[in-house]
């Protein structure tokens, strides 16, 4: 029987680094979606703005599980077969974008009213209101919450176990099930996990640190 | 032509009428003071010259502008026309000095050179020059405010509104925002404010207008209006006015 050794290891930190390209990608991809469909869920147009909650409604009803299922076995039953990494990449956008359009809807929300009042007093544009106005604002609401989310994201990421996709947590239970010791290999997969996740927990707060010495020094 | 001309205005807010029919025509150069109990319609008046309400019938005509919906002409109006909050409403996150600067570099295309000195005129017209890159957090009230009015100063509006500008202040305050007022109103600006100082109102201002119940109720000379009121609204809300 093999044993948790150094390839072992070596394995479980290289899968790691899939968790981590599928968590920047699903972020980076849905956080940009994700913005659009805040600005179009605020927008005055009713058909945009209906057409993003909508989207938003749908995707945070169901598992995300579901998602993953349809854009790769349903597609597949179609006859379009995406590759487990697009497919994994694609579902946990989607998801991504739900998530992050209604925190970033709630911070452009809580920026008061006056400052739209003001700002469009002074002759600005929408595009120029947001822009120089509102999104700075709103971004320092927002930064708490969506570095919560991202936390959050990096662990989600093991679901895409379910399509193929050899992820972090994937990773750990195939070692474990060559070698049979679950202890060594779950406290290693676990302090990943943890060394990804503390370090953005503290960026959040780091961050938040330096947006409100900008404002008052 | 007047500065401002507001004809036969109307307002609903649901069934509420808050406007019902108000005309009011007002000079370049005059300084009108508009006074009322809350809910008489005056915040609201001064909020539609600059197209923050909408009204439902009426016209409104400011600075050779008329009042329209379409954002590319409003826009236009309102880089004629000033108006001061109550709140204040500075933006936190800039600086004193780009709180002023940002309109006229993005929507009147100045160029930074100029914006900056426009910016450092506007700010010794407050009495302000020191506070350039401070946040407006580290600023009292009666600061804010007047940074708000120097903010307004650097679109070189030709009419200027004041919507309750003092009413968040600490008494001790409000004078340093009254004096700058004062002063803009004597260097010949045209103002409109909404107010509950009746000593300015009087002392200051040209015209007094006072309303009741969404109407023009009474309006004249600030002196005479003051002193001879001609309805006993008018003569009671002086009263108590002056009772405190």
């Amino acid at each position: 029987m093999q044993t948790f050794g150094w390839p072992e290891a070596l394995f479980i930190l290289r899968s790691a680094g899939w968790t981590l390209a599928l968590t920047a990608i699903a972020f980076f991809i849905g956080g940009a979606l994700g913005g659009v469909l805040a600005i179009m869920r605020l927008s005055r147009s009713k058909w945009l703005s209906r057409f993003a909650s909508g989207y938003i409604l749908v995707i945070q009803s169901i598992p995300v599980l579901m998602v993953l299922f349809m854009s790769y076995y349903g597609l597949s039953a179609l006859g379009i077969e995406l590759p487990p990494f697009l497919a994994a990449s694609a579902s946990l956008s989607i998801y991504v974008s739900a998530y992050l359009a209604e925190i970033w809807r709630g911070s452009i929300e809580s920026v008061p009213r006056q400052q739209w009042e003001a700002s469009s007093s002074l002759a600005l544009t929408t595009a120029q209101q947001y822009r120089y106005i509102i999104l700075p604002q709103a971004v320092r609401i927002s930064l708490p919450p969506t570095v919560g989310f991202l936390v959050q994201l990096v662990k989600n990421t093991s679901i895409v176990q379910v399509v193929g996709f050899v992820d972090l947590m994937r990773a750990g239970m195939l070692v474990n099930n060559a070698t049979y010791q679950a202890f060594q290999i779950f406290t290693l997969v676990g302090a990943i996990y943890f060394a990804i996740c503390f370090p953005l927990s503290r960026l959040s707060r780091h961050l938040e640190k330096v947006m409100n010495a900008s404002r008052s020094h | 032509m007047p500065a401002v001309l507001i004809e036969d205005v109307h307002k609903r807010f649901g069934s509420l009428e808050v406007l019902k029919g108000v005309s009011l025509s007002v000079e370049p150069g005059q300084v009108i003071a508009i006074i009322g109990r809350s809910g008489s319609g005056k915040s609201t008046l001064l909020r539609c010259i600059n197209g923050l309400e909408t009204f439902h019938a009426g016209k409104i005509e400011v600075a050779g502008h008329t009042m329209t919906q379409d954002p590319k002409k409003l826009r236009e109006l309102r880089k004629d026309v000033g108006i001061v909050f109550q709140s204040y409403n500075l933006f936190p996150h800039l600086t004193v000095g780009q709180n002023i600067m940002l309109s006229p570099r993005i929507t009147k295309n100045v160029p930074d050179a100029e914006a900056l000195a426009l910016a450092k005129d506007v700010l010794a017209q407050v009495g302000l020059s020191e506070k350039f890159d401070s946040y407006p957090d580290n600023l009292s009230g009666g600061q804010q405010q007047r940074v708000a009015i120097a903010r307004s100063l650097a679109m070189q509006p030709k009419v200027m509104l004041f919507d309750e500008v003092t009413s968040a202040l600490d008494p001790e305050l409000t004078g340093e925002v009254l004096i700058v007022m004062e002063k803009l109103a004597k260097a010949g600006m045209t103002m409109l404010l909404v107010t509950h100082e009746m000593n300015f109102a009087r002392t200051v201002a040209d015209t007094t207008v006072f309303m009741h119940q969404g109407k023009i109720w009474e309006q004249g000379p600030s002196k005479e209006l003051f002193a001879n009121p001609q309805t006993p609204e008018l003569s009671n809300f002086v009263r108590a006015g002056a009772s405190h």
